[in-house]
Formats: structure tokens, C-alpha cells, sequence
């Protein structure tokens, strides 16, 4: 089975392109069985999704037309 | 709503440094980095009549130099130097023992709703400052994927790196950033 470093890299990997079929099942197990893992994962993705809202309403919007 | 520039005098001046550290982070000669700083704050002067006030205003500014930077990373791609790439690529051993499981000390602790955290200044001081920490190249990749949001194979591209590397570079930063994270943010809000 995978180790946590091998599984912290497909988490990493996983926010940036989609897994194969084979990694994202070992991905799976590795999640199921690994309680520090899940946490870690739950966590990359927060951090992930943390750096997209802090842009979410800075977006320079098309606003020109009122003026 | 009668915003003018200089009210925004003080808050300009207070994000300059910011601005500046961000932007060594792609731009690692100073004088351009200075530059381009300096041309995001004449942009945004020029648009406050566009800015709402319903983005934090600094937040606001970094999306005028996200903008920049991006176009000045797509533009220096052509005449790019050599990326080279950390020299810590040891850089998680002592998260992990020799099986690759994590040490005692590196284990994730359980954060305590992390969803609203974007709302909090403070906790993108401390982000920032963990970012900082980082070896410039990982600050540097992980800037461009999660704050400026290229896709990994633009930033391959702009680069000059394999993919492979790419996934290398960005899990050692996130995993670093998290470690950092949690230290500096997670335990201390638990504890308060």
C-alpha cells in the first residue's frame, strides 16, 4: 500500500490535474485507512479553496458602463 | 462614495511592502519588481471611481497586480532564464519517517472551521508570512497555481520545468504551508 508521503503527493496532485483511475483509487484506500492523511487532505483542499476566495470578489468587474 | 486619492494615500503606503514582497516572489529583479508595484498603484488610482468598496481594498489592488504579473510572466517566457530549482528537494524528510509515515510532530492536527478564514485578515498575515518562508522557487510555483490560478501546464510552459516537477514543487509548498499554517494559525485559535 501507499505510504503517506507517496498519498500526500496524489492529494497535492490531485488540485492540479485529474487523477488516473489507478491512483485515485489507491488515493481511496490509502484515505479510508489513513486517519492523518484524511485530515491532511481536507486540509490542502481548505488551503486550496481558501486562495480562490480571496480573489472570489476582487475580480476588476466590467463595471465601466455605469459611468 | 467621495473617495479620493488621497484618502487612500495611507493605505497605499501600507501595502506598498506587501505589493513589493509578492511580487520579488516572480519578479526577482528589484528595480522591475519596483516598477511594476508602482504601476499596479497608478492603475488603481486611476480606477477608483470603479472600485465598489465591496472587495476589501487591498485585495482589490493585488488583483490589478495579479493581472500584471501574469502578463509579465507570459510576456518574459520567450527570453525566461534557466529555472532552477531548489536545492532542498529533502524538503519533507522530516515530516516522515524512513517508511513515509508521518513523524509524531508533523501529524495533522484537526482544524476548527477552516471555511471562513478568507474573511480574516490576520489569517493572510500569517499566510503570507509562511508563503514567504518557503524557498523562493516553491513560493514562487505555488503563487502562481493558487493565488494567480495558472494551470500547472502554463506554468510548465512559462517555466520551463517538466510537470512532474511541477506536482514535486507544489506538494512540498503545500505541505510546508500547511505545517506553517497550523502552527502559526490553527493551534493558537484553539488554545484562545
Amino acid at each position: 500500500m501507499k505510504s503517506c508521503k507517496q498519498a500526500s503527493f496524489l492529494m497535492s496532485k490531485k488540485l492540479d490535474t485529474p487523477l488516473s483511475f489507478i491512483e485515485s483509487i489507491s488515493l481511496k484506500i490509502h484515505l479510508a485507512m489513513c486517519k492523518s492523511c484524511a485530515e491532511c487532505d481536507s486540509q490542502l483542499l481548505s488551503i486550496h479553496t481558501l486562495c480562490q476566495k480571496r480573489h472570489i470578489d476582487t475580480s476588476i468587474k466590467d463595471t465601466d458602463t455605469t459611468q | 462614495m467621495q473617495s479620493t486619492p488621497a484618502s487612500y494615500t495611507a493605505d497605499f503606503e501600507a501595502l506598498r511592502p506587501k505589493l513589493l514582497a509578492f511580487t520579488l516572489l516572480q519578479v526577482p529583479d528589484k528595480g522591475h519588481a519596483e516598477d511594476l508595484v508602482q504601476e499596479t498603484m497608478l492603475a488603481a488610482i486611476e480606477g477608483l471611481t470603479r472600485y465598489s468598496g465591496t472587495a476589501q481594498f487591498d485585495t482589490w489592488v493585488y488583483s490589478i497586480l495579479r493581472h500584471k504579473l501574469i502578463d509579465y510572466i507570459r510576456k518574459q517566457k520567450r527570453g525566461r532564464q534557466l529555472f532552477i530549482s531548489d536545492e532542498d528537494t529533502s524538503g519533507l524528510d522530516g515530516m516522515f519517517n524512513a517508511k513515509e509515515h508521518w513523524n509524531a510532530d508533523a501529524i495533522p492536527s484537526h482544524w476548527h472551521n477552516p471555511e471562513d478564514l478568507h474573511m480574516r485578515s490576520h489569517f493572510w498575515e500569517i499566510f503570507d508570512l509562511c508563503l514567504l518562508h518557503l524557498p523562493s522557487n516553491t513560493a514562487r510555483v505555488f503563487a502562481l497555481r493558487e493565488l494567480m490560478e495558472l494551470e500547472t501546464e502554463e506554468i510548465c510552459d512559462c517555466l520551463g520545468i517538466s510537470e512532474q516537477n511541477c506536482w514535486t514543487i507544489l506538494h512540498r509548498a503545500r505541505l510546508k504551508l500547511r505545517g506553517c499554517l497550523e502552527k502559526g494559525w490553527f493551534l493558537k485559535e484553539s488554545n484562545a
